[in-house]
């Protein structure tokens, strides 16, 4: 199966997010200083020689901040979609496959999940947790899964009715290779989709922890975190938070049509041999 | 009499219907309900009845891909009901399915080349090299190119993926084929050759087929004998020739009378049957037939008629044919197998 990606928005989301791994792979080799350095005496600068995005805080290079910051960004979006989609997938197929009472708990658990705001459980797990990215990923997949768990579900019930599924049973087949061949293979498209879907929203989410000082501890090249600290000096330094904000909007503008290309592209009717 | 090779008692398979705030059963759909016949080495046993007899569900059940709810089959005189689905594998490559839908019953993600080594490597029978042939075997026998092993169910015609399907069922050298309506979903054009290559591959392989169709003509081609089915029960069992020259159930009788004669000067009394099939969830209490029958007395609506054996293994479930059966059998034991209300 190839992925075709012909759109300009695919294109362009696939620019960006190329250019966001590339940046977050090289960031010590493209960054001018190093992200701990501080040069005092340019505290809060605007784009000047030696700083190209200008100072903030301490005098801290933004460049080498918001390149750093891509890496914050994508690992932690990465780490928290992987895993909500694992731990949602096995859990939802599970339920639809087995049915009756574990799907019954399992269905109701992302029920009540589902019922508090995402961010807001976040919010108060990270601010119990302290921050820490490692707290922000399992934030953020404590309630991501229920999507996954919800489609996959509805995917494998589907699908194990079908009759391609009842030959496999009519042959001798055992549950697991129904479910490895026959179920997932079929179910994989839509979960795709909705992982792709899901990035941009994992960076926004991280981002605002950070914004909210408890997302990326203090000291942590992030983009919440920099424009956290830009909103303070927006009349005298705007471009603290201008830079890492640009980043934040490119950076989820591109996964989004990234997603929606993905989308479109493992359409059934544009599958290709 | 040898033993049969498939023989069924009494089958039952409902299903609870569900409804309300909290699940309660609200009923129960008797898909097949009481159901008994045998299934001889080398025949074919036509199944027909309109849609929602239960033809197809019975078809699954008797390959235990539907639990039966009641009832007894034993196949090669070893019973089934009961078996784990572990102590059932074994027996599995014995008895397979054909299905109606060939573009729902190959995998869309797997190559023709997986689709028909997967009951080899489900039994764990051939690798490698070895399975390659096999699978390349039966596609000569399907009549289908060699170069279709990499390529995936979408790139084939109705016809061909028909072609597919028969053969993941035929992989094993089975006993029984259940044909679940094979040609119904196919083109006119395509339905002579699938049926001719099923033909083909009973007389081959030996195989004993259970034929379920809707196309009477089609049914009375390929089968030796042939049941027909309405709410779940069988009413009439008999030679396919014995059947459709002479139909004894009121309801063989109306469906017979309903397919076309290619003559356009012989004269035919049709039978039009008023009404609809009944719900299964509500079936008529005695005979189900009674409310469209145009035979229907007092008695029908009260009593079930049981299977009357009326010679020649014709057997009929209609109170008309009662005085025939009792001749038949001399003094009263004329009944095969009892229908339970």
């Amino acid at each position: 199966m190839r992925l075709r990606l012909r759109s300009v928005g695919g294109r362009f989301g696939l620019a960006v997010a190329g250019l966001l791994v590339l940046v977050a792979l090289l960031a010590p080799l493209l960054s001018p200083h190093a992200p701990e350095a501080m040069d005092l005496a340019t505290e809060l600068s605007p784009p000047r020689p030696g700083h190209p995005l200008g100072t903030g805080e301490n005098g801290i290079d933004l460049l080498t901040h918001v390149l750093y910051g891509a890496r914050v960004s994508l690992v932690v979006a990465a780490f928290a979609v992987a895993l909500s989609a694992l731990v949602g997938t096995v859990l939802g197929g599970l339920a639809g496959f087995m049915g009756g009472l574990v799907d019954e708990a399992l269905m109701r658990l992302t029920d009540v999940l589902l019922a508090f705001p995402g961010m807001l459980l976040a919010i108060f797990i990270t601010a119990v947790l302290g921050p820490s990215l490692t707290h922000v990923i399992f934030a953020l997949s404590f309630t991501g899964w229920t999507g996954y768990a919800r489609l996959a579900r509805g995917q494998v019930l589907t699908l194990r009715e079908r009759d391609y599924v009842q030959a496999a049973r009519a042959l001798g087949a055992g549950n697991a290779r129904i479910l490895f061949h026959h179920l997932l293979p079929n179910a994989a498209g839509p979960l795709v989709v909705q992982a792709t879907s899901a990035l941009p929203g994992a960076i926004l989410a991280e981002a605002s922890l950070s914004f909210l000082g408890l997302g990326a501890p203090p000291g942590t090249p992030s983009w919440g975190a920099l424009v956290d600290q830009g909103t303070q000096y927006l009349l005298v330094a705007p471009h603290v938070a201008l830079f890492p904000g640009l980043a934040l909007a490119l950076t989820v503008l591109g996964f989004h049509l990234l997603g929606d290309a993905v989308r479109d592209a493992l359409d059934p009717k544009h599958l290709e041999r | 009499m040898t033993e049969p090779l498939l023989r069924v008692r009494d089958v039952k398979t409902h299903f609870p219907v569900r409804g309300g705030l909290l699940g309660r059963v609200r009923g129960t759909v008797k898909a097949v309900d009481g159901v008994g016949f045998d299934v001889r080495r080398g025949e074919t046993l036509g199944l027909v009845g309109e849609s929602g007899c239960g033809k197809s569900t019975l078809g699954r059940t008797l390959l235990r891909l539907v639990e039966p709810t009641a009832g007894s089959i034993r196949f090669e005189g070893r019973e089934l009901t009961g078996l784990s689905q572990r102590e059932l594998r074994p027996l599995r490559r014995r008895m397979q399915l054909v299905f109606q839908d060939p573009y729902a019953s190959l995998n869309p993600r797997m190559t023709v080349r997986d689709i028909l080594g997967e009951p080899f490597a489900i039994h764990g029978l051939e690798r490698g090299r070895e399975r390659e042939a096999k699978v390349g075997e039966l596609l000569d026998l399907m009549g289908l190119p060699r170069d279709a092993l990499g390529r995936y169910p979408h790139e084939f015609s109705g016809g061909q993926r028909q072609r597919i399907g028969i053969a993941r069922a035929i992989a094993l050298r089975p006993d029984l084929v259940v044909a679940d309506e094979p040609i119904s979903a196919l083109d006119v054009s395509i339905q002579a050759q699938i049926v001719n290559l099923l033909v083909d591959l009973q007389r081959d392989l030996g195989l004993t087929y259970i034929f379920i169709a809707h196309d009477l003509k089609i049914v009375e081609y390929v089968s030796t004998r042939v049941a027909v089915m309405y709410l779940g029960r069988i009413v009439e069992l008999a030679d396919a020739a014995d059947l459709y020259r002479k139909p004894r159930h009121p309801y063989t009788q109306a469906l017979l009378s309903a397919v076309p004669v290619p003559d356009p000067e012989r004269k035919r009394s049709r039978i039009i049957l008023q009404g609809d099939v009944p719900s299964p969830l509500a079936p008529p209490p005695g005979c189900h037939f009674h409310p469209r029958c145009p035979y229907a007395m007092e008695r029908c609506r009260r009593e079930t008629p049981p299977l009357y054996e009326l010679g020649n293994g014709h057997t009929a479930a209609c109170f008309l044919v009662e005085d025939e059966a009792r001749k038949v059998t001399q003094g009263g034991q004329g009944v095969l197998a009892q229908s339970p209300p």
